[in-house]
């Protein structure tokens, strides 16, 4: 049987295209609901402004299962190990968000307990602004990181690509390297 | 691949042969004044035949980043332990940094459910300690967004409570509703969340024109939007089954752990502070204290949902009364002057400027003041050491002493509804923290 | 404002129990020594007092010159306990002068076991050891943390503010 048959339903493309629109169209995010932030995550993904229209309502309670991680509020010292374990059990391809002030800098809680910036433990894709960021906002990083996961690179892995703050995760990657 | 290490030592429960009498009969939930472990209450098994699992910080029951651990003999929960603290903020010392005028920025982010009652308390100690007297439309308007608060708080408490129940519509309609509110706060406050609207001396500016159309139609919605969630869960048998003589506690127990709330309403004690020390215009209005009589889980859902209705009979009073006046304090040591008078006047200016910056000197002194939040009594300790800072704010977080009642409820409870109790205590870990 | 405490006007500097006492801002606190701070609780329980609402602590160590009233020495750490009598609607303040040199004070979880996580967070934040306390362990920091982050002397813990992988200046 040869393509002239096929004259209809029929689409041609580049894998790699396609792979990543699959790929940009049903992204998992996996709840690390923390603080503030969470609550507007979970307003999200409800009724009134309604994640499911970009194939997101799923929220995996499973890191396994996932494969976008939004770090939706503060990160405390004794929670980053936590946070760091969750992230290391997601699988590749992953994606992380950093949702709101706090977690993309500390916010407004500079002081010993608050680690200042997620991007020191895990590399961030995007930065959300807010405290807390609204729906909108959140919203409309998840439309900036899917535009990111359509033209990035689908292989390479994202270390090396430098995503995310570049100077912690060179740092942080050198560290998971080392053997225990 | 590296992990670092996440265990927390001492802080996690233990097995039961490295655990002490007293520490150990807490964490069954003995809360009652044994001193020592009685002759013959150690038929449990041994550490070899039960289990100890951890659930959290990062699990979807938990409401945050609370870390449950359980010891478990097949099904049964023999004792548990809350482990907390991954949300530690550090809000009690950067209290201590900031003045009075931004020190609501700081605690309306500890509850975050009902950030208006946190920053409530916070004024109120500060007017304490100041000694002024507010006018009464600041006073009302207060209590106008507070009770609209409660409304919004209890219904995430019901949307998440139902989804934990597996009543996953539930969360649809009550995140719903809670939008209905929320577009009325950021209409007035400009922010959804952690508005910083009350603030000592008063509120941050007057209600916005059409304010009275916008309350009055959530009124309207309301109460039909609760009668659907009667005919949703309330005598649904599912629900019911789920929830009644689940996590049960007595009005002494409740004492005993210093617990407050719904949870003490649900075991018939009528202690609601609104009715029994009346701050604000409480006094001046009329309404019920809802009570449970079984102190379980479906009595506490009663009540919350009761409640929303008991704060919709308090608006429409609110509503009839509300005068027209200030609605912040005209004391310039507090009060920064009217934003026209800054642009003819170098004096207002300054003292604006003045105020913003090195903010205003409260009297020495030292308060304790409680309001009733949706989770029970919240309360503020400040001591003021003349400066324009708190020299020690502490926030006396309703969740944090609830929790505490965690292992007595679960007791003898199979791991199914470990998840009702857990969130039928309505914890807000930011407060639990801070 | 309204007294939202309900509590009536006393004379100050009156005795609760052999414990000095003062008003501040209308509230009544209490001012036990520290031998005498577990019995003291207990008679207030007797009295009806009998939820503990909240316990938590203070360090005096710049401000040691606070108004304490006569008879009361002054120490670096307070723990202060806000109790509460239901039947009568009435609240308590019991404050407690813990010496820095020896910060210790028994625990009064065998009256009020609520106390139990706050005396935890209490020892966590100041350091103040609560004697008869059946799990005296940090609560809200990391097992492993040095120092106790509420004490005076302990550094806020600021960092500057850096901007990392920001794009150079044109």
């Amino acid at each position: 049987m040869g393509l002239e048959d096929l004259n209809h339903n029929f689409l041609t493309g580049r894998i790699e295209d396609l792979v990543k629109w699959a790929r940009r169209n049903s992204v998992w995010p996996a709840t690390f609901g923390l603080a503030c932030c969470a609550i507007e995550m979970m307003s999200t993904g409800a009724a009134h402004f309604d994640l499911a229209r970009f194939g997101m309502e799923v929220f995996r309670a499973s890191p396994r299962q996932a494969d976008l991680m939004i770090v939706a509020g503060r990160v405390s010292q004794k929670m980053a190990p936590v946070l760091r374990q969750v992230y290391d059990q997601m699988m590749e391809p992953k994606w992380v968000i950093s949702m709101g002030v706090c977690a993309s800098s500390g916010g407004m809680f500079n002081n010993y307990a608050i680690v200042q910036g997620v991007d020191q433990i895990v590399p961030v894709d995007v930065y959300s602004p807010g405290c807390p960021p609204g729906p909108e906002t959140l919203m409309h990083s998840i439309l900036t990181l899917h535009e990111l996961i359509r033209t990035g690179e689908i292989t390479k892995r994202r270390g090396a690509a430098g995503a995310g703050a570049g100077v912690h995760v060179t740092e942080r990657r050198v560290a998971v390297a080392t053997p225990h | 691949m590296t992990v670092a290490e996440t265990s927390e030592g001492d802080q996690e429960l233990l097995p039961k042969s490295r655990t002490a009498g007293v520490e150990y009969l807490r964490e069954v939930g003995a809360v009652l004044r044994i001193p020592h472990l009685p002759e013959g209450i150690e038929e449990v098994p041994t550490d070899h035949d039960t289990m100890i699992i951890n659930m959290g910080p990062q699990h979807p029951s938990t409401h945050g980043v609370l870390r449950v651990m359980m010891e478990l003999q097949g099904e049964t929960v023999l004792r548990c332990k809350p482990v907390m603290g991954y949300l530690h903020t550090g809000m009690e010392k950067t209290g201590e940094e900031l003045t009075y005028l931004q020190g609501p920025t700081n605690t309306t982010r500890m509850d975050y459910i009902s950030p208006l009652f946190n920053e409530l308390v916070f004024s109120l100690a500060t007017e304490k300690l100041l000694d002024i007297e507010l006018p009464p439309r600041a006073t009302w308007i207060r209590m106008l967004m507070c009770e609209l608060n409660r409304m919004s708080s209890q219904v995430v408490w019901l949307a998440t409570n139902g989804m934990d129940l597996g009543a996953v519509s539930m969360m649809i309609y009550g995140f719903r509703e809670r939008e209905m509110i929320l577009a009325f706060f950021e209409k007035v406050t400009g922010l959804r969340m952690n508005h910083n609207y009350i603030r000592p001396g008063g509120v941050a500016v007057d209600l916005p024109e059409g304010w009275r159309d916008d309350v009055l139609k959530i009124l309207e919605v309301f109460p039909q939007r609760l009668d659907e969630y009667d005919t949703l869960l309330t005598g649904q048998p599912i629900w019911q089954e789920r929830t009644q003589g689940v996590g049960v506690i007595t009005t002494e127990e409740c004492l005993a752990l210093g617990v407050t709330g719904p949870i003490l309403r649900s075991t018939g004690m009528p202690w609601d502070l609104r009715r029994d020390q009346p701050y604000l215009y409480y006094d001046q209005v009329d309404f019920d204290v809802i009570v449970g009589s079984y102190g379980d889980t479906f009595d506490r859902y009663a009540i919350r949902l009761n409640e929303i209705r008991e704060s919709i009979k308090i608006i429409h009073q609110i509503l009839d009364k509300m005068p027209q006046g200030d609605y912040r304090v005209q004391d310039k040591k507090v009060t920064p002057p009217p934003r026209a008078r800054i642009d003819e006047s170098m004096e207002a200016l300054i003292h604006h400027f003045k105020i913003f910056t090195e903010g205003f000197r409260v009297p020495e002194g030292e308060v304790y003041v409680a309001v009733e939040s949706p989770r029970g009594e919240l309360g503020c300790y400040m001591v003021s050491d003349g400066s324009s800072k708190p020299y020690r704010m502490h926030i006396r977080g309703p969740s944090f002493v609830n929790l505490q009642a965690l292992p007595h409820m679960i007791r003898g409870a199979l791991i199914a509804d470990a998840v009702a109790v857990i969130s039928t205590i309505d914890p807000i870990m930011g407060e639990v923290d801070r | 404002m309204d007294e939202p405490d309900g509590q009536p006007a006393e004379d100050e500097a009156e005795l609760v129990h052999g414990a000095p006492s003062a008003l501040s801002r209308g509230q009544l606190v209490v001012f036990p020594e520290r031998a005498d701070y577990l019995d003291l609780v207990g008679l207030l329980y007797d009295d009806g007092y009998r939820v503990c609402v909240d316990l938590t602590g203070a360090d005096y160590q710049p401000y040691m010159e606070r108004e304490l009233p006569a008879g009361v020495t002054r120490e670096r750490f307070e723990v202060v306990v806000n109790l509460l009598a239901t039947d009568t609607r009435r609240r308590i303040r019991v404050r407690v002068q813990v010496p820095e040199a020896d910060p210790a004070l028994p625990s009064i979880f065998q009256l009020h076991p609520g106390t139990e996580a706050m005396e935890r967070e209490t020892y966590d934040m100041f350091g103040v050891v609560f004697t008869g306390h059946p799990d005296l362990s940090r609560i809200l920091m990391p097992d492993d943390w040095e120092g106790h982050p509420l004490r005076k002397d302990f550094g806020f813990g600021r960092i500057p503010v850096q901007f990392k992988g920001a794009p150079p200046a044109r």
